[in-house]
């Protein structure tokens, strides 16, 4: 086990400093029964997590805590070292912006085109110029060139998930949370989406890859990630073994 | 840009800012055709508005400036006692508080006077023509019944004729149009801050789905209450410059009924006064900043 890549083994004090974004002893509830009654898990810098277990299980949930998208009932999330429950909106935003998401349900702005969108996190944070230099590179990587100019509206639920991926990445993030980022594209493609991640994993981006594809998974393993694969059950989370 | 105050740099910057930053928001066509019609009708109404004021504040001026300095006191008396009596009511007026002088007409003053009724070469010594004496008020003036009563008593030739004072309660209404006209301009200025309120928290609200995307890729508020603000600023700006050309295209197509018309057709500003008209629209647009982005900012902090 890599030094901090863990999930709900050690305390907060030893994993301290040591995780960009982690949950420790989260509990959340929709208002009826707990999704979780106490849920840790610890991103390192630089690692990398697959999220699997069965629809319903909370995937999504545990993500949206993981950006503060949601606030944990009980408990404590932290994102690079500052806990949730005590940082405000601006707080909040700021620490976004070092945190690319891949939205199961993929939100554009179906006013701007695909490549105004994809620049989008560098626009509102002032780094507008930047986009210009990133956007190509990267509408190539994720084979949409030709689709630059597209609304989102006119495009596949596929070619959505790809541009979705590349605005996750634009802004270099320090931390990658993909959910479900290859549902609705091809073998070929997704091996292409999962190749820029281990890439930018291998720059040194934490990334956590919520999905049902164990395909996806064995083909991490072939380019020789060290990736840990996590399983949701009952609101548990478990290290996934035997059935790869 | 350094002289100015900070709202006002704040809201030239925006104006001038980054044109593509509101591009984040999508096109309000329906609220932003609103508040560009709102500023234009309430522009409109307010050159009229100011207009007046302009007006009464000229016509109160003008009227206040006459009413000083001016009263004559007459005095009709036989040739034998006009000396006597001239002097004594001298004395009197000398003697009120409230006149600062008291002087009479020369013979050649008088005669200039009258030149215009009875031609020149007037044999004034000849003629039972009264004495005139030109009173100049202090700045308080002075007791008008009392120094009629003492007169009355001591100069019983004199007649006090302050032939202005009729208007003094003109002068008092015209002060009274001049502030209902500043009331109107004030209300104005609520009305349409009230109306872009509306229309700028409309369009927030049917961009909700809009700021939540933004905010998911770490927009902070003020990003996304600039791109609404700035909408809503130049929106307004512009209807009030619609509506301020229109207002002044009115005022000077005003008949002009010469002095006949009087009041009426001296409503249109005058020389320098039309320089106020041009504030109007950067004052709707102030207005609009703040209101606007008191809305954005308020709402935001809802929506979280
Ligand atoms: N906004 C919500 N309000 C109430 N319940 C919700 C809400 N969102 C999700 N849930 C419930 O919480 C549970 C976990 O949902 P979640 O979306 O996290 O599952 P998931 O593991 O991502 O599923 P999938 O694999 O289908 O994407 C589900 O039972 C779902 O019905
Ligand atoms: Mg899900």
């Amino acid at each position: 086990m890599k030094p901090g890549d863990t999930f709900g083994i050690r305390t907060r004090q030893q994993t301290k400093g040591l995780a960009v974004i982690e949950l420790s002893e989260v509990a959340y509830s929709y208002g009826g029964g707990a999704l979780f009654s106490s849920l840790s898990l610890a991103l390192a810098p630089g690692s990398f997590h697959f999220l699997t277990g069965p629809s319903g299980s909370g995937k999504t949930t545990l993500m949206k805590l993981l950006y503060a998208d949601l606030r944990p009932t009980s408990g404590e999330a932290w994102l690079f070292d500052q806990p949730v429950s005590a940082m405000g909106r601006e707080e909040v935003t700021l620490a976004r912006r070092r945190i690319g998401v891949v939205h199961q349900d993929v939100a554009f702005l179906d006013h701007l085109s695909l490549a105004e969108n994809i620049g989008l996190p560098l626009t509102v944070s002032g780094r507008g110029a930047e986009a210009a230099q990133y956007v190509p590179d990267l509408l190539a990587w994720v084979g949409l060139s030709h689709r630059a100019e597209a609304r989102p509206p006119e495009l596949s639920g596929g070619e959505r998930q790809r541009a979705a991926l590349a605005r996750a990445v634009i802004g270099a993030p320090d931390v990658v949370l993909a959910d479900e980022p290859t549902g609705n594209v091809d073998w070929a493609m997704s091996q292409r989406l999962l190749t820029l991640l281990i890439e930018l994993n291998r720059m040194g981006t934490a990334v956590l890859v919520a999905t049902h594809d164990l395909n996806l998974i064995r083909q991490s393993k072939a380019q020789g990630v060290v990736a840990r694969t996590l399983r949701l059950k009952e609101g548990q989370l478990m290290a996934a073994g035997a059935e790869l | 840009m350094s002289g100015l105050p900070p709202r006002l740099a704040a809201l030239l910057s925006l104006l001038a800012g980054d044109p593509q930053a509101d591009r984040a928001v999508p096109p309000t066509g329906f609220t932003a055709t609103l508040t560009l019609l709102t500023a234009a009708a309430m522009t409109f109404l307010a050159v009229f508005a100011l207009a007046l004021s302009l007006a009464t504040g000229r016509l109160a001026d003008r009227w206040a400036d006459e009413l000083a300095n001016t009263a004559t006191l007459r005095i009709s008396a036989p040739a034998e006692q006009m000396a006597a009596q001239t002097r004594t009511a001298l004395e009197v007026l000398g003697q009120t508080p409230g006149i600062a002088s008291a002087r009479p007409l020369e013979d050649a003053e008088e005669a200039a006077l009258l030149e215009p009724w009875f031609g020149p070469g007037l044999p004034l010594d000849a003629l039972p023509i009264p004495r005139l004496i030109e009173i100049t008020e202090t700045g308080e003036g002075y007791d008008a019944a009392g120094l009629r009563a003492r007169l009355q008593a001591e100069v019983p030739g004199a007649m006090l004729d302050d032939h202005t004072r009729w208007r003094e309660p003109l002068v008092a209404a015209a002060g009274r149009v001049r502030l209902l006209g500043w009331t109107a301009l004030l209300l104005i200025a609520g009305s349409m801050a009230a109306m872009i309120t509306l229309a700028a928290q409309s369009a927030l609200a049917a961009n909700a789905q809009v700021i939540r995307v933004l905010r998911l890729i770490g927009a902070r508020d003020t990003y996304i209450a600039r791109a609404f603000v700035r909408r809503f600023t130049l929106r307004t700006l512009m209807g009030a410059a619609i509506g301020m050309v229109l207002g002044a295209l009115a005022l000077v197509l005003l008949p002009d009924a010469g002095d006949a018309g009087g009041f009426l057709t001296g409503l249109g500003p005058q020389g320098a006064e039309w320089l106020w008209l041009p504030l109007l629209p950067l004052l709707a647009a102030a207005t609009a900043f703040a209101a606007t982005r008191a809305a954005a900012l308020r709402t935001l902090e809802r929506q979280a």
